[in-house]
């Protein structure tokens, strides 16, 4: 297993910088490089951005998990920059759709808010996102102590109202939605698995 | 000269691919171009010989009368490559990248129900007595964005004139093509395969209503629906039906492939409605293709800007609940 030096020195480096490429892609292809954005350019960055915003919470939710099953405690360390490039993106996808979709037409954006329960479930998802963020550095990390951890397990939910908003946009192929969604719930239901064996091995050990 | 319906029994209740080699059906169509090209045939509608895929030049008039120009019409390529055929895939690109084994020719469309002249018709044949003209339409897809596309084909109520549909010819419905070995999309249960839409009959006479062959003056590339496919440009996009084989007179209101799918989201009509929204989003505004990254939505327009041609057909209706 790798030191703490080696990750913060390396390892962390050179995973801040893949974890930009969406966006680099992005960008080229804004400007026609090693490709194009197709006919409905906006569609494409706000789908692009909203898709990568979804994977790295689901990303940042396999850490613990992909720490225990391949030993691997180090993981730990990239997990608050996976979780802030997640908000980074899905921010990057809310600002697109607010200011290059919508044209920042305040009237429009607050009756899609309100009445389009796919756009508000995503609009919650983003709300919830805020506190995590904002509390993620390490003095917020000690000033909060036990309350941190209750609140930022309010990832769980945010990442089910993301699948969910991307479920509920799609016209008929719902075998995407449904592929992340199962990802999801593997991940969710290991931790529940895992904090509930402790529970029922002392229930087993009582009854002997 | 058109094949008639062979009755059951029939000597003559050959398919016109049993009679036909494809070689000789090929030549046959190259000696029409090629007396057409001579001005033999006179009024009739060209079909190119080597429409055995798109972009074969056609030989057509502009229509004046259905000319917009504000916007100007979309790009060959963004119309060429994005739109939605979800027999070739669910991306919008899927179509562009999965239609390039079909193969649209030789076509054969059959006719039947509710009408005197029933069977199986050459594609050739139903346009022969028409003449080809192109007409530059709006179109809105039910997703929220628009082009402006210039069609080549003739007015469906010609067409289905030809057939003579009786009295009893309430309502005319399309299938499109059942073929998974070249439509890769059809092997996926996203939809009830084949694709099915319908008209009311009155709507298919409504001179708006367009048969398409061809598109920028050159016959149908695949993921534009080739041969033959339906341009409805007061509805949304999903109501043009593509790769027509079937034509059915019917005098119930047939089913249609996304009522199917979700009937709460599509209904039978789908005209474009400003005002009646889609459940889940906002049919107000639309989002031009060709616009650019900075471009604003639009409002839409009732009936896509075609209420002077069709607000009568449905007139005392209440198109909230016939959405």
């Amino acid at each position: 297993m790798p030191s703490a030096v080696v990750v913060r020195r390396y390892i962390k480096p050179a995973v801040f910088l893949a974890c930009l490429l969406p966006l680099l892609l992005l960008t080229l292809h804004a400007f026609n490089i090693g490709g194009d954005l197709g006919a409905n350019p906006v569609e494409k960055i706000q789908d692009t951005l909203g898709q990568w915003g979804l994977r790295f919470l689901m990303i940042t939710l396999a850490v613990t998990p992909f720490r225990d099953w391949f030993d691997a405690p180090w993981l730990v360390m990239l997990r608050r920059m996976l979780g802030l490039y997640g908000f980074f993106y899905v921010l990057l996808h809310f600002l697109t759709w607010l200011i290059l979709d919508q044209g920042m037409d305040w009237q429009e954006v607050l009756v899609d808010v309100t009445r389009r329960p796919f756009i508000t479930i995503g609009f919650i998802a983003l709300l919830l996102l805020i506190p995590l963020a904002v509390t993620s550095t390490n003095g917020m990390m000690r000033r909060l102590s036990k309350r941190w951890k209750t609140l930022h397990r309010l990832v769980y939910p945010i990442t089910l109202l993301g699948v969910w908003h991307y479920w509920w946009q799609v016209k008929a192929d719902i075998r995407e939605p449904l592929l992340y969604l199962s990802i999801v719930v593997v991940l969710l239901a290991w931790r529940a698995w895992k904090a509930m064996r402790p529970r029922l091995a002392n229930r087993k050990t009582a009854a002997a | 000269m058109l094949i008639r319906r062979p009755r059951p029994g029939d000597s003559a209740a050959i398919q016109p691919s049993q009679i036909t080699d494809e070689a000789v059906y090929l030549d046959r169509r190259r000696l029409l171009q090629a007396a057409l090209a001579a001005g033999v045939t006179g009024l009739g509608a060209s079909w190119p010989a080597d429409a055995t895929s798109g972009g074969a030049p056609l030989t057509f008039k502009p229509n004046p009368a259905y000319n917009v120009t504000d916007p100007p019409p979309n790009k060959y390529e963004d119309i060429t490559t994005y739109n939605n055929f979800y027999e070739f895939g669910i991306d919008k690109s899927a179509p562009a990248s999965n239609s390039e084994r079909f193969k649209p020719a030789p076509w054969s469309v059959t006719i039947s129900g509710e009408a005197e002249r029933t069977g199986k018709f050459w594609l050739e044949d139903i346009l022969k007595p028409h003449a080809l003209e192109e007409r530059v339409y709006r179109m809105r897809c039910v997703e929220a964005w628009s082009m402006v596309i210039p069609w080549v084909g003739v007015p469906l109520g010609d067409v289905l004139k030809q057939f003579k549909p009786t009295a009893k010819a309430k309502y005319v419905a399309f299938k499109t093509v059942m073929r998974p070995s070249e439509m890769p999309g059809q092997k996926i249960d996203v939809l009830e395969w084949p694709y099915v839409e319908g008209l009311r009959i009155d709507e298919a006479m409504n001179p708006l209503a367009l048969l398409a062959v061809g598109l920028y003056g050159k016959t149908l590339p695949n993921q534009n629906g080739a041969p033959l496919r339906l341009v409805t440009p007061w509805k949304y996009g999903f109501k043009g039906i593509k790769s027509i084989v079937e034509i059915r007179f019917t005098e119930r209101q047939p089913p249609t492939a996304w009522n199917i799918s979700a009937p709460n989201e599509y209904g039978f009509y789908a005209n474009v409605n400003p005002q009646v929204d889609h459940p889940r989003w906002s049919q107000a505004r639309e989002r031009r293709i060709g616009g650019g990254v900075f471009a604003a939505r639009v409002p839409t327009l009732m009936f896509n800007g075609y209420e002077k041609e069709v607000a009568s057909l449905y007139q005392g209706m209440d198109l909230a609940r016939n959405y």
